[in-house]
């Protein structure tokens, strides 16, 4: 057998809990992203495009998504005799069996895993992130200063930076303090999440790390400041390029906005860097005499009969004539009927509009029941959702997963209000 | 489920010369269709939607891009343990000739395949047609008719009188059984011509084509079909959706503008199943500010700051600001530059047309850009 020097740790677990209705059948590294993907192709690319083969995909909250997308890894050249893609979900032992605690935890889990593949480097990924990286670079820096444990960075304007878990360096690259959040931070290089190991090193912690109650064992909050106690010797390998963490709704929605610039602040059509996703079986995008897109992504099996302006329009999406989407998102296989105007709104998959409805009208009212979710003025529109002809829908609000006609109690529903399925507020 | 009882044999057709430099280095079966597809995709499509899973596709000229499209059969779910997807180019070994002398002999030659195989029926078909057909009625048919052969045909009054000269012509009795058929004749008797769909009992075509070549015979059509239709009971299959086969410029042109018409594109797309072929991985489509697209069909890849009417782009084609592109067929990779325009043109893979340049052609004369030719 050929052996690894190095293998890829995905953290897919994430619940995403801000994405809101986005997230509530999947984890958020299965949440649709720019035009096809979904957000954890990104990562997967990156492995494929930095010449990994072999990537375990640790999974918790709702995987079914995001095991049927992975599948056996063939769209990104993971089906391979030796390696390839496996997914690690939490499992039973003999006398236990937990969740995943947090995410030092669960690749302590998974050493077994590791172990059978007994590789010299294992690189720490997040599924969670938008932004093309080549590992390989960073694993040579990681080599060249005999560094235990690499931590990639990037920087992040000053004000920003109380947001981030911020890496404290000398000159020449080397770690001597991290800081989570800091009030008054000493450095702008925020941690990207994607860690290099030695895995002999990593193991030994992860173990101690695990013998410790006190612990939330996570890699940024337990791990790294460990190691870091102990003198180990860390890095900071700078990126510099798109890094989004698309957390939030609005972080979302901005996000997909980037894609659709003349020259976009994130490159999709980069051959040398392919992004890879299992394709759509559907035809070319038809656009009808009627319809016209501008400023605009559009993928396969579209018909567009309507006016799309600034927006990202997923696989097998039907637009009517008459209707006017504009700074939005449509997911896939969702219909908009005739005359229906959408602005600045996430449109769920398989989603059916009616014909002769507003979306994302009025004030911007930030959402009643999740203030904390909803308040950047879009509305999100939840998968399978039906909205009935002639409705107005306000800003801010959220119309649930599967709500269906019964569910409007009225064709008006003004900014910062919900629609759930069964009337339920949760 | 009968369909697993089923080869699918493909015949990937000639040297045609009909078709200019569209086939000039692929095989008909090959040349790109409707955005993203080759025309073998329908017929291969059609086959696995049918549910056979043991496919042969039978290739002579030019079968490199056919090779490079098909690969492992992987796209249509045809690498298989049993069965699945086999290519057979001529080849020589101990008693053959190497180049196939005809359709029969092509098949002749691959007899093994033939004789290797444990399921009771074939259908052939022709690879450089475009339609969505389930087989599954046809053979349904063929058993219920009792035939020893079933030919699917179809009204051909939507193709210009000359086309029918190109076809093979049937006449049918009440009862559907075919009491003549003239290939390729020059006052066709009817507007019924052959799809080149056939059906029967894997046993009874390999006795057949072990007399033709006994005697010489190579044609499967003139020297099998035609000679036995007073000794078989030989039965016509009518057919009544879309179909076109890729056999002319004229024909080739217009099948990709069909594609412009939504219930033709909903029966090849939406119903029967699904049409399969290569991916390419390419990101969506980017329409920039600028750009008016109508009446067109856009595959993934292209980026658009022009004009675009009544077109067919495939994938990764670049239309840039002020270029017009009317009535016209842009083939993978393809550039359009600033202000230049196309009208009833068809430009191959990776061509570029210059800043400014402007080529016209007519509806029934589309002007043609040659793979990798620069304007």
């Amino acid at each position: 057998m050929v052996k690894k020097e190095i293998i890829a740790l995905l953290l897919a677990g994430g619940q995403g809990s801000r994405l809101g209705v986005l997230t509530k059948t999947m984890a958020k590294p299965a949440v649709l992203y720019g035009g096809k993907y979904r957000i954890i192709d990104f990562s997967l690319s990156n492995c494929l495009n930095s010449g990994i083969d072999t990537v375990g995909v640790l999974t918790q909250y709702q995987p079914l998504r995001l095991n049927s997308h992975i599948g056996i890894g063939k769209p990104w050249d993971m089906d391979r005799i030796n390696g390839g893609v496996t997914i690690l979900s939490p499992f039973l032992k003999e006398d236990t069996g937990e969740w995943y605690k947090g995410t030092a935890n669960a690749v302590c889990q998974n050493i077994d895993y590791v172990d059978k593949l007994n590789p010299k480097y294992v690189v720490i990924l997040s599924g969670d992130h938008i932004y093309k990286m080549d590992y390989s670079g960073m694993l040579e820096f990681h080599k060249k200063n005999n560094s235990e444990v690499t931590i990639s960075v990037f920087n992040v304007p000053f004000e920003e930076a109380s947001r981030y878990g911020i890496m404290n360096t000398h000159e020449n690259g080397k770690v001597y303090e991290f800081e989570e959040k800091p009030q008054n931070p000493k450095s702008t290089l925020a941690s990207m999440g994607v860690y290099i190991f030695n895995w002999d090193i990593l193991r030994e912690y992860l173990l101690k790390d695990n013998g410790n109650a006190e612990s939330q064992n996570d890699f940024g909050k337990n791990i790294i400041p460990m190691m870091l106690k102990d003198e180990r010797s860390m890095w900071a390998y700078r990126f510099s390029g798109y890094w989004k963490d698309v957390g939030t709704i609005q972080a979302f929605w901005e996000s997909n906005m980037d894609l659709i610039k003349r020259v976009p602040d994130f490159n999709l059509f980069d051959h040398a860097w392919r992004i890879y996703t299992p394709n759509p079986v559907k035809p070319a995008h038809y656009i009808g005499s009627t319809g016209s897109v501008k400023k605009s992504i559009a993928a396969e099996g579209c018909m567009i009969y309507g006016s799309v302006r600034n927006s990202v329009v997923f696989p097998g999406v039907f637009i009517g004539e008459g209707a006017v989407i504009e700074d939005s998102i449509v997911m896939s296989d969702s219909t908009i009927g005739k005359g229906t105007f959408i602005k600045q709104s996430i449109i769920g998959e398989k989603v059916a509009v009616g014909d002769n409805v507003k979306i994302g009208i009025g004030d911007n009212v930030p959402n009643e029941l999740k203030p904390g979710i909803y308040n950047s003025g879009i509305t999100v529109v939840g998968e399978k959702a039906c909205i009935p002809d002639g409705a107005e829908i306000g800003k801010n609000v959220v119309v649930g997963m599967d709500v269906g006609y019964e569910d409007f109690s009225s064709l008006n529903i003004i900014s910062g209000k919900s629609v759930m399925k069964g009337g339920e507020c949760e | 489920m009968r369909m697993k009882s089923t080869i699918g044999i493909i015949q990937t057709g000639g040297n045609n010369s009909r078709l200019k430099e569209l086939s000039e280095n692929r095989s008909t079966s090959a040349v790109p269709v409707g955005g993203k597809y080759r025309a073998i995709d329908f017929v291969l499509s059609n086959m696995v939607n049918s549910g056979i899973a043991n496919i042969a596709v039978i290739t002579q000229y030019n079968f490199r891009s056919l090779m490079d499209h098909l690969g492992s059969g992987k796209e249509w779910d045809l690498d298989r343990k049993t069965g699945g997807l086999f290519m057979f180019p001529p080849y020589l070994s101990g008693g053959d000739s190497g180049w196939y002398r005809g359709s029969a002999d092509a098949l002749y030659n691959n007899l093994t395949f033939l004789k290797r195989s444990y399921e009771k029926y074939v259908v052939i078909a022709q690879g450089s047609c475009v339609y969505k057909m389930l087989f599954d009625d046809v053979l349904e048919y063929h058993i219920e008719k009792n035939a020893d052969i079933t030919i699917v045909y179809r009204d051909m009054s939507d193709f210009e009188p000359k086309e029918l000269s190109t076809m093979g012509i049937l006449h049918v009795d009440e009862q559907q059984r075919i009491v003549d058929f003239e290939e390729k004749p020059t006052n066709p008797k009817t507007k019924n011509g052959s799809v080149g769909i056939y059906i029967m009992k894997r046993e009874l075509l390999i006795s057949l084509l072990e007399e033709s070549a006994a005697h010489g015979w190579y044609d499967f059509v003139k020297d099998i079909l035609i000679k036995k239709l007073n000794f078989l009971n030989i039965m016509g299959y009518k057919f009544d959706g879309y179909w076109r086969n890729l056999s002319s410029i004229q024909l080739y042109y217009k099948c990709n503008m069909d594609l412009l018409n939504p219930i033709i594109r909903y029966e090849l797309f939406s119903e029967n199943g699904k049409v399969y072929t290569k991916v390419k991985d390419e990101a969506p489509a980017k329409y920039n500010e600028e750009a008016d697209v109508r009446n067109s069909i856009v595959a993934d890849g292209c980026i658009i700051e022009g004009t675009v009417e009544n077109s067919v782009l495939f994938r990764g084609v670049t239309v840039k600001k002020g270029a017009v592109i009317k009535n016209s067929i842009v083939m993978q990779g393809s550039c359009v530059e600033e202000n230049s325009s196309t009208q009833f043109a068809i430009l191959d893979k990776n061509t570029v047309l210059t800043n400014g340049k402007s080529l016209k052609g007519e509806p029934n004369l589309p002007i043609i850009v040659g793979k990798n030719v620069r304007v």
